[in-house]
């Protein structure tokens, strides 16, 4: 408990506590108990994007523990999130029950197949339980397994962040096929409940804003907690001279291994909570393209800064919710600008920009 | 971690050439041949180093020096010959950070430390210690090893250096705080790959005292192109040449081999 308390100084746990009282309790109390008509009253769709945006943070802390701190750059994490979000995606789709649009117990998409029972690997998910277990363990073992092979032979830098996104796009093509068993290219959407509450209702969503929130809070300190400890200094060393750290007795393939499948777990976690709040999962969520997006986030807000991290996924994403209403034809190239800008200018991202301002080296 | 193999029964109790046998050695290697690309970086090596022993190992660019380094610390796979450590651990067995655990710390040429951790975090990485992933997890220092960090702080002279990032240190200061990790290892077998290299006269000074100081209790191996250091600290010499020792002994009988000037100053 005494290391926990030492994660923050007092500014930073205040900090937090008040972020936390924003999104935990203020907010929600803004969209449900004032009417629309209000000043003060947050909008919906301002809910939901802050919703979804959560999630992203958490993924962005995810890739900074192995981008950031390790030093090694995936271009695949997209792939873990989409694998959390069909594992909650199979919940949601047994959890509409029969009121789907055929009336079967099977998901729809089945029935249109002329599947008549459900596949096995289908065994166990209209199981609430089972299904936060698949979430984390669908990109946990994929990424464990990965990785081992992938750090065992030393494959590094380019050439591995080639290989990760390299495998999210062949996850997407098996997911593009309705054989596969996953909704082909219309993936799964029109949900009904969640654990036996209706998502249309503006209960259930804040709930599940709420519930992100904390979930991002508790990842937040989880990382801390990791970059605090010896751990943490370990994964640097690694970053900056892994021979080094060989031959002062350390094993960096279960350093990179920890690190890799913690980050893995984390996105799928937070993928879990992106599907309820949006309503769809499908196969473009694990287009290369998703995972490369991951990566700018994090060199915006900051490599190697957990709130870097955090600052750089909101405000890409709030930035490009705004640029895709305004300008949805080259908002793409905004994107793009601001990453070669960002690499170019501000290697350490909006918070190392931030931190030179304010005159304290960090 | 399973550091004592047992070496195969072919290779126990062989008799090194003066007739003393290998298990009472810290360092044995015998008839070590590695080729890169067809290109023979060692040839047939054999050599010994006797516990407590400080040796220089001298010899021209492209002499093998460097491979040996990497042979014995487990980064480079021998194609023939055995390399024991401490009588009885087969090292072409062993993984690198397996091979630091048993015992043997390692320089490098370029100095090389973890540039944006503190002087004092290097040291504490490089402390000797259960280094698996979930230790380091929950890892404090106790009161005895933050002594022994601070022992070697004051032995390599970073004291004052103790919260700087060490990526802002001199070259030579780099230099002592690679040699002080070696230490926080406590290795009973030091490999040092050129240690004055880009120091300073009294530096240099400094590092030759030093390294004195660590031997006996510590086995030294230094490769250094500096001769005037050499002679000033080394009791024994071995020349490598084209992958193989080519003269061995006290520095004074050495420089005036016929081969090894032959070697250094060409035909």
């Amino acid at each position: 408990m005494r290391r926990v308390m030492e994660l923050y100084g007092t500014q930073g746990w205040l900090t937090l506590g008040g972020a936390a009282l924003l999104f935990m309790v203020i907010i929600p109390l803004l969209n449900l108990a004032l009417p629309p008509e209000h000043v003060f009253h947050v909008p919906d769709h301002i809910v939901a994007l802050m919703g979804k945006i959560m999630c992203y943070a958490i993924v962005a802390l995810a890739m900074d523990l192995i981008w950031g701190y390790t030093g090694i750059l995936s271009l695949g994490h997209g792939l873990f999130f989409a694998l959390g979000g069909y594992a909650m995606g199979m919940y949601l789709m047994r959890a509409i029950g029969r009121e789907g649009m055929y009336g079967s117990d099977l998901p729809d998409f089945m029935v249109f197949l002329d599947w008549k029972e459900l596949p096995w690997y289908w065994l166990g998910s209209d199981h609430f339980g089972f299904a936060l277990l698949l979430v984390i363990l669908a990109p946990g073992l994929l990424a464990l397994v990965f990785g081992y092979f992938a750090f065992r032979s030393r494959v590094k830098g380019v050439y591995f962040a080639i290989i990760t996104q390299a495998l999210t796009f062949a996850f997407m093509l098996l997911f593009f096929r309705n054989e596969t068993g996953f909704g082909g290219n219309n993936g799964f959407t029109d949900f009904k409940r969640i654990l036996g509450f209706p998502l249309a209702n503006p209960s259930t969503k804040v709930a599940l804003f709420i519930t992100t929130a904390f979930t991002l809070l508790a990842v937040l300190l989880l990382c801390r907690f990791i970059v605090c400890s010896k751990l943490g200094r370990v994964l640097t060393a690694i970053r900056d001279a892994e021979s080094r750290l060989m031959f002062s007795g350390y094993d960096p393939l279960h350093y990179k291994l920890f690190v890799w499948t913690l980050s893995a777990v984390l996105c799928g976690i937070a993928g879990a909570l992106y599907v309820p709040q949006v309503g769809i999962i499908n196969p473009s969520e694990m287009s290369p393209a998703n995972s490369i997006e991951i990566a700018v986030w994090v060199a915006l807000g900051g490599r190697g800064s957990l709130a870097g991290a955090i600052l750089g996924a909101g405000l890409v994403n709030g930035a490009k919710s705004w640029l895709t209403v305004a300008f949805p034809d080259i908002w793409l190239y905004f994107l793009g600008l601001l990453f070669i800008l960002t690499t170019l200018f501000i290697p350490k991202g909006v918070i190392g920009l931030i931190g030179q301002l304010r005159g304290r080296p960090k | 971690m399973n550091a004592a193999a047992a070496p195969e029964e072919s290779a126990i109790r062989r008799p090194v050439p003066d007739g003393q046998a290998w298990r009472d050695t810290i360092l044995y290697l015998d008839g070590v041949s590695v080729s890169f690309d067809g290109f023979k970086a060692l040839n047939n090596l054999s050599l010994v180093i006797e516990e407590g022993e400080l040796r220089c190992v001298i010899g021209p660019n492209g002499a093998g020096k460097t491979t040996m380094m990497d042979v014995i610390t487990g980064k480079t796979r021998p194609d023939q010959g055995e390399v024991f450590f401490d009588g009885e651990t087969d090292l072409t067995k062993l993984t690198e950070p397996e091979i630091a655990h048993a015992g043997i710390g390692r320089k490098f040429q370029r100095p090389t430390v973890f540039e944006n951790h503190t002087v004092f975090e290097n040291l504490e990485l490089a402390l000797k210690t259960d280094k698996s992933v979930w230790h380091s997890l929950f890892a404090r220092l106790s009161s005895e090893q933050y002594g022994r960090i601070a022992e070697t702080l004051a032995l390599i002279n970073l004291t004052g250096q103790a919260h700087k990032r060490a990526g802002l240190l001199s070259h030579g200061q780099k230099q002592w705080l690679e040699i002080g990790m070696l230490l926080m290892q406590q290795p009973k077998l030091l490999l040092v790959d050129e240690p004055v290299a880009g120091m300073t006269e009294e530096e240099t000074e400094r590092t030759g005292e030093l390294l004195q100081g660590l031997a006996g209790a510590h086995s030294i191996v230094v490769v250094e192109h500096d001769m005037k250091f050499v002679s000033r600290i080394a009791h024994k010499v071995t020349v490598l040449h084209e992958g193989r020792v080519l003269a061995e002994g006290p520095m004074e009988k050495v420089q005036n081999d016929e081969r090894v000037i032959e070697v250094y100053l060409g035909r």
